[in-house]
């Protein structure tokens, strides 16, 4: 294939089928910012769009492999991971990305998510948090706030949620982003910069569930609020936020802290600067789990980390055998070892 | 005493003691040494579930059989002609094994006061409470010898008292005429690297040959002639080497990477280590992090293009049995190896039943049929997975292969055969096609669908766990479901038209058929063969293919007055044939006791209803 044909548009990557989503529903925010980071994301891993699989597992937003006009996978609950690796492993070619919700990853297949990361394959995980099981019509997840009624928890939930960025961290993971589904410009920027990752990239999306969970995220996602109430992390920069760029972030005595920029003699020159790239995992952990009232909640790639792939190690140690081993064929293995002949 | 030379046709030996004194060890090089003299060969490791239970308990004795013949050897053998037992609770554990003739050989160093309590008896002489006296009674004490034998050898006191199954193995070999020279080949080759060990290993081992030769305690040694064996080339191999090796044959037949996604567990693991070796063939194996998590990398592997599997036992294929569905909704080729183990539940994990067949046949959520295939011997596990892998590609769906532990553990030799003897496999697989493609339109002769793989410009399409139209659309249409329910059902029935006839062995004109399937073959032969012995005529027809039966199952039932099925479950396969087949009656043999079965127990059933 040429190199014009290789530019695609979004309209590439949109498949024939009706998107049956909620109307209102995160989720149609989160594929519109899909489809248009893609023609972006093919060019940059080079690959032509049959290389590209869509996996996923049960929920909503697991019915995303048939809106990407990609091949694609809709498994079963909590497996799509596995189904990833094992993918990714047998063609290392093929660029996977994966939907899956904070139920469908988190809980039923919270160990294939975790294990996922510890091996660093190359996988894409797009995490579509909105906090509730929604395609079973509103049962708690693990992710819902302490105390949330639902209607498996009438009462109120009596048990804590998970931050899905601290279970990354915990795994060695090596590529956390979070995204706000109507962030659809960051959400981009995010996606683009998994695909430029080697290994294991969870792009966390906080999507709203109009009918279960209506704002569950606007203490820091309403718009009136946001910019005072979120800070979008970009490697290299200062951290900065709140409507008029005039509050910052600053490491005091081994915690965060929120300050105004001017106030109490604080410059610009003061402020905490990302690194996304070091592998050390303190400053991470503070900034995942950063939250209010006193302190923005972080978006943007907060830990983009280079370390060997899983599938890479598995390339790597195929060919190394292969070059060792005398034996190249069944017919060879079938007569190595100890054998006799009857005359 | 008078020494006396016995010329007999075959022998069963049974080496048992500590799951830490190396029997397994020392019966497989017993094994080992008989198979290249010439003799046929079946082997059957009787071992704990604890790797090391308390010493000197019953529940930590662990056992090997080793049955060696100048004639045909099919099973491991009932009861044995020697026992080996190196403490009191293995002579314990082992003595419902011994038979009037026998010869037991035990380590008198090891019938002290403790172990003689820890085994549990109530006296101070195990051989007269289990009732042994009259029997050939070799008791020497292998320990002190071991250590004389080591005395100058500068080793530590542990590591020269576990030599003393070298010690025991030279005792045997003396018994049996064996020449020592294959085992010193074979400790040269294992303590390359360590060469102090070769000579200490091979100086007991001697020793051990010429004390059993001093001492006349042992009344007569054994020589069983070399077999007639087919010319050729030969090789040991046990049941789930076999099965890794046909899995990786039929990866090269079909051109399609191996890939095994799979979760360590007994008795089926040593399949994955095998497969683990061989990435030199291109073999890809994850060790999952859960069993559905095996069988879910090797569907996504399967998508991908590559000949997928993954191995388990019976609880590993409950927790497999969604995904399974998966595999025969998306119609992808996954061979799923279930190496059965006493249940339910963890059950007895180390011993051996076919007690997962409803499993297999049934055990899953909607209309949800896969093909069935059963090896009956450890070397037949070569052939049984490679046409399950055959089948799978061809006919793009999942198959199951049932081993079993005794099986899979079991090993014997076998003729190599050449992979040009082999057929080609041919998996449905397309590069381009005009229009959408359409993942579920089917050939109308075998009703398979095309394997169409990401990278392939042109045929971007999406499957999964959703009901969908032949091209692929979700649909909860009514009609289409039954459709596609009655689709899927029919390709698995089609393939009824590619396995091999069911064939008859023995007196087709007999009014006796025995049935049975899977690793009783052995037994059932046996037993089969003895009856003739006695004048009798009888019949066996053992199935390889479960699901489908083969075409003729009609017409090779209708020829008998009489159908007996033997498993080693309460009546699966007799069900499930009572089902298919409900015209015939049968008669069942049946046993459920985490063992195999006994030949002298089947030809008494069998000559009850003759």
């Amino acid at each position: 294939m040429g190199g014009d044909e290789m530019s695609y548009t979004a309209q590439d990557f949109k498949s024939n089928q009706e998107v049956r989503w909620c109307p209102g529903c995160g989720d149609h925010a989160v594929l519109a910012a899909l489809q248009r980071s893609f023609p972006e994301v093919a060019e940059i891993q080079g690959y032509k769009k049959e290389r590209f699989v869509f996996v996923s597992g049960i929920g909503c937003s697991s019915r995303l492999p048939y809106y990407m006009d990609t091949f694609g996978f809709h498994g079963i609950h909590g497996r799509a991971t596995a189904i990833s690796t094992g993918m990714k492993v047998a063609n290392p070619e093929l660029s996977i990305w994966q939907a899956c919700g904070d139920g469908d990853a988190l809980a039923i297949g919270g160990n294939h998510f975790i294990h996922a990361i510890r091996r660093n394959i190359d996988i894409n995980v797009i995490l579509f948090n909105n906090q509730i099981y929604g395609l079973t019509k509103g049962q708690y997840s693990p992710t819902s706030k302490l105390g949330k009624i639902t209607k498996t928890s009438p009462y109120g939930t009596v048990e804590n949620p998970f931050t899905p960025g601290e279970l990354v961290l915990g795994a060695r993971g090596t590529f956390f982003a979070r995204g706000l589904d109507s962030e659809v410009k960051l959400n981009q920027e995010i996606f683009i910069a998994a695909a430029h990752h080697d290994g294991t990239s969870v792009c966390e999306m906080m999507t709203n569930c109009v009918i279960f969970n209506d704002g569950t995220h606007n203490d820091y996602a309403a718009k009136d609020i946001r910019s005072d109430k979120t800070i979008v992390l970009r490697h290299g920069e200062p951290m900065i936020f709140g409507k008029d760029m005039d509050k910052g972030l600053v490491e005091m005595g081994g915690q965060i802290k929120a300050v105004r920029i001017g106030e109490g003699g604080i410059t610009e020159n003061d402020l905490l600067v990302h690194d996304a790239h070091t592998s050390d995992t303190g400053m991470h952990h503070m900034l995942i789990s950063m939250k209010g009232p006193d302190l923005p909640v972080a978006l943007g790639v907060i830990r983009n980390v280079s370390e060997p792939t899983y599938d890479d190690r598995v390339r790597d140690q195929l060919a190394e055998v292969k070059a060792m081993s005398p034996i190249r064929c069944v017919d060879d293995l079938l007569h190595s070892g100890a054998t006799w002949t009857v005359e | 005493m008078q020494h006396e030379i016995i010329d007999t046709q075959d022998v069963v030996i049974r080496f048992c003691g500590d799951s830490g004194d190396g029997m397994q060890l020392t019966g497989t090089l017993f094994a080992d040494a008989s198979a290249l003299y010439g003799n046929n060969i079946a082997t059957f490791p009787d071992f704990p579930a604890e790797i090391r239970a308390p010493q000197g308990t019953i529940s930590g004795v662990s056992g090997f059989q080793v049955h060696i013949g100048s004639d045909e050897v099919n099973t491991p053998g009932d009861f044995c002609d020697v026992l080996v037992a190196m403490n009191p609770a293995a002579l314990k554990a082992n003595v419902r094994w011994v038979k009037p003739s026998t010869t037991i050989i035990i380590d008198t160093d090891s019938f002290d006061e403790t172990l003689i309590q820890k085994a549990g008896f109530q006296s101070d002489d195990p051989i007269e409470e289990l009732n042994l006296q009259n029997h050939n009674l070799v008791a020497s004490p292998i320990t002190s010898l071991t250590k004389e034998s080591l005395k100058d050898s500068g080793l530590d006191f542990k590591t020269i008292v576990r030599c003393k199954n070298m010690f025991t193995l030279g005792m045997c070999f003396f018994m049996f005429c064996r020449p020592l020279e294959y085992t010193y080949a074979y400790l040269e080759k294992k303590f390359k690297k360590k060469p102090a060990l070769i000579e200490i290993n091979k100086k007991v081992l001697f020793d051990g040959f010429n004390y059993a030769s001093n001492i006349h305690a042992i009344p007569s040694t054994y020589t069983i002639k070399p077999a007639v064996q087919e010319k050729g080339k030969y090789r040991n191999i046990s049941g789930n080497q076999a099965t890794a090796w046909g899995l990786i044959a039929a990866s090269e037949k079909s051109g399609r990477p191996l890939f095994c996604g799979s979760y360590p567990i007994t008795p089926a693991t040593a399949i994955l280590e095998e497969l683990a070796i061989h990435k030199n063939l291109n073999v890809k194996t994850v060790q999952a992090e859960d069993e559905i998590a095996g069988i879910c990398t090797a569907i996504g592997a399967a998508f991908a293009g590559s000949f997928a599997v993954t191995t388990t036992s019976g609880p590993g294929l409950s927790l497999k049995s969604e995904a399974m569905g998966l595999a025969v909704i998306t119609e992808l080729p996954l061979v799923i190896i279930d190496v059965q183990r006493s249940g339910p539940s963890t059950g007895i994990p180390t011993k051996t039943e076919q007690t997962d067949l409803n499993q297999a046949l049934y055990g899953r959520n909607g209309e949800c049929p896969v093909a069935i295939i059963a090896a009956h011997s450890p070397s037949h596990c070569f052939d049984a997975a490679f046409y399950a892998g055959k089948y799978a590609m061809e006919h793009m769906m999942p198959v199951v292969l049932l081993s079993e532990g005794f099986l899979g553990n079991g090993s014997e030799p076998w003729k190599i055969p050449s992979m040009k003897d082999y057929p080609e496999i041919n998996p449905p697989i397309i590069d381009s096609c005009e229009g959408k493609f359409k993942p579920f339109e089917r050939d109308s002769e075998t009703l398979v669908r095309k394997w169409a793989f990401p990278g392939k410009a042109g045929l971007e399409h999406r499957v999964g766990g959703l009901e969908k139209t032949p091209a692929g659309v979700i649909s909860a249409d009514p009609e289409n479901h039954a459709y596609m329910v009655s689709q899927r059902a029919a390709k698995v029935e089609k393939l009824a038209d590619y396995i091999p006839a069911q064939e008859i062995i023995g007196d087709k004109d007999a009014d006796l058929l025995i049935v049975g399937w899977g690793g009783t073959f052995g037994h059932l032969y046996t037993a089969l063969r003895e009856i003739q012995k006695e004048g009798k005529k009888v019949a066996l027809a053992h199935f390889d293919y479960i699901n489908p039966l083969p075409k003729n199952t009609a017409e090779v039932f209708s020829s008998f007055k009489k159908i007996i099925v033997c498993e080693l479950n309460s009546g699966q396969f007799a069900a499930y044939l009572r089902t298919k087949l409900p015209q015939f009656s049968y008669l069942q043999y049946n046993k459920v006791q985490g063992q195999p079965f006994i030949v002298k127990e089947l030809v008494d059933a069998f000559n009850e209803i003759l």
